[in-house]
């Protein structure tokens, strides 16, 4: 159970004005759920992810895991970020294996855990790769095992696939999904595609910028197995619909007030 | 990857690109010379034949092996000590700005100084020994290799660091297990540059105070008139220097390739 009760944080920016990034974020995340983070860029999404990984502390407001306040990062935490940023100089399986390194956890059967992830996402036969012998989406596959490799209980996403084609990141939801399925754990997903956000989630969070707040929680009443032939199911679209009006609703006022 | 059978015709033709026409063309411009101090009749003091370089300086290739040897030494640690003293150092430049605040500014002092000035200063303050030299090598190749290790240290993206962070990496670790990694591409562009230097440096140090070396061969050859001689230390100063560069390329082929693919160092 992830908990984040009125959560606000500013920034100072290197010419001393401030930013407030997050105001007044409320947002219970049960276990194992799949929520998805969406809203323009600049609302904060990026920034209410490190405050849960415990990057950055809070300005005000309580963020806590299974009841403990989050004030440093944690194990049961894994992180995937827009961009693979894996070890240039590392092979696959090393870079899967790093933060086991890093947290001085490896095991004996560590490295067939590694071979077993990567297998599950489809880059069996590439353990011994360099990462620039992958293409893009086959590197944000081997991240992803990183992100998984010691288990953690709460995955955090950051535009994962933002950096993908359009069909590779189709595939790489489906893929999330089946890890998901097969392994259960909270998810935090933070995306642009409105699509990827309903097909994902159990619950689609809006935010909106200046100062970042949470504009509405959709639930998207799909049922699982979830896939993309659900798109033309009509609680698909009216979930899509009301996250669309929601965003771009609101900053087509704002161009119209502006002009 | 290419195919198999395709592998070695390729070698084949980079071999020609890299070695072979190189080679031309330092032939032609050798044939060139030899030709046309014969044909204008140009005098040895001014300009000696590549021949007469060849004879006059194979006539007394002993003591030229030994000269090429003392400057090797002096190169060589200056190099490694520039080498030893760089990493440390780039390392506290990078850690806080409080620091580099603090060192940056000396640092620079050092490259304003002219070495050839300081040289003879210094003999006066180390002695006439092999300590002044070594330490003019050093400040003449320390600087860009300081400079190169500190940017690639600092060319981590942020998003590698917050990958450590989230799993607790000690500053110990994110220094070894990501920055330096990291800045390998950069530290050896910074290798390459800081050893044509070091040859420059210890030339130097040996134009001021030495009984030995290629720098004090120069010297004590032009004052006697041996102007072939000099070439010929000139001529084995800049092979050396092409040696040890491609020295450093290969190091860094073999240990790093991923760093020697990486584009950083385009040119090599
Ligand atoms: N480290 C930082 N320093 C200063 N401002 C920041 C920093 N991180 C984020 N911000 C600001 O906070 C706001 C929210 O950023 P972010 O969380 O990255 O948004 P998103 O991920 O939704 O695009 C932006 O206005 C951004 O400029
Ligand atoms: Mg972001």
């Amino acid at each position: 159970m992830i908990e984040i009760g009125d959560v606000s944080k500013t920034f100072t920016t290197r010419d001393g004005s401030t930013v407030t990034a997050l105001s007044g974020i409320d947002l219970e995340i049960p276990d194992n759920q799949f929520i998805s983070l969406v809203g323009p860029s600049g609302c904060g999404k990026s920034t209410l992810l490190r405050l849960v990984a415990g990057l950055v502390p809070a300005d005000a407001g309580r963020i806590a895991i299974d009841g403990t306040a989050v004030r440093e990062p944690r194990r049961e935490v894994g992180i995937v970020f827009q961009n693979a940023t894996l070890l240039p100089w590392a092979s696959i399986v090393e870079n899967v294996l790093f933060p086991l390194k890093i947290m001085h956890a490896m095991r004996p059967d560590s490295r067939d855990r590694a071979h077993d992830l990567l297998r599950l996402v489809g880059l069996g036969g590439f353990e011994d790769r360099e990462p620039r012998e992958l293409s893009g989406g086959m590197q944000q596959r081997a991240a992803i095992c990183r992100a998984l490799i010691h288990d953690p209980a709460i995955l955090l996403m950051d535009e994962p696939f933002g950096a993908l084609d359009a069909l590779t990141r189709e595939e790489m939801s489906l893929e999330l999904l089946r890890i998901w399925t097969e392994q259960p754990k909270t998810i935090l997903f933070v995306t642009h595609a409105i699509t990827e956000a309903v097909l994902l989630s159990d619950r689609v969070v809006v935010m909106s910028p200046r100062p970042g707040r949470i504009d509405e929680i959709i639930d998207v009443p799909l049922p699982r197995p979830r896939s993309f032939d659900m798109e033309g199911l009509h609680e698909f679209q009216d979930c899509a619909q009301r996250i669309r009006s929601l965003i771009f609703g609101r900053s087509g006022r704002r161009l119209a007030g502006a002009a | 990857m290419p195919p198999e059978a395709a592998a070695p015709a390729r070698r084949l033709s980079r071999l020609g690109q890299e070695v072979l026409l190189p080679t031309a063309v330092i032939v032609g411009l050798g044939l060139v010379w030899e030709a046309s101090v014969h044909l204008f009749d140009i005098p040895v003091y001014l300009l000696p034949a590549p021949s007469v370089i060849w004879t006059d300086s194979v006539a007394i290739a002993g003591t030229i092996w030994g000269h090429t040897l003392a400057t090797l030494y002096t190169v060589l640690v200056g190099f490694v000590v520039s080498i030893v003293i760089s990493l440390p150092l780039a390392v506290a430049l990078t850690s806080s700005r409080a620091v580099a605040n603090a060192i940056y500014p000396i640092l620079v002092l050092t490259q304003s100084i002219p070495k050839v000035a300081l040289a003879p200063i210094l003999v006066v303050l180390l002695g006439a020994n092999e300590l002044p030299r070594i330490v003019v090598t050093f400040l003449v190749a320390f600087f860009p290799l300081v400079i190169a290790i500190a940017t690639g240290l600092m060319a981590v993206p942020s998003e590698l660091i917050e990958l450590g962070r989230s799993y607790k990496a000690s500053v110990w670790q994110e220094l070894h297990r990501i920055r330096l990694p990291y800045a390998i591409p950069f530290i050896f562009s910074g290798l390459k540059v800081a050893v044509a230097l070091s040859v420059v440096g210890a030339v130097v140090g040996e134009f001021v105070n030495a009984d030995q070396g290629l720098g004090y061969l120069i010297v004590s050859a032009t004052a006697f008139f041996q102007v072939p001689v000099a070439f010929g230390a000139l001529i084995i100063l800049s092979v050396m220097g092409i040696v040890l560069f491609q020295a450093v390329v290969v190091i860094e082929r073999v240990l790093f390739p991923w760093s020697a693919e990486s584009g950083q160092n385009t040119i090599a």
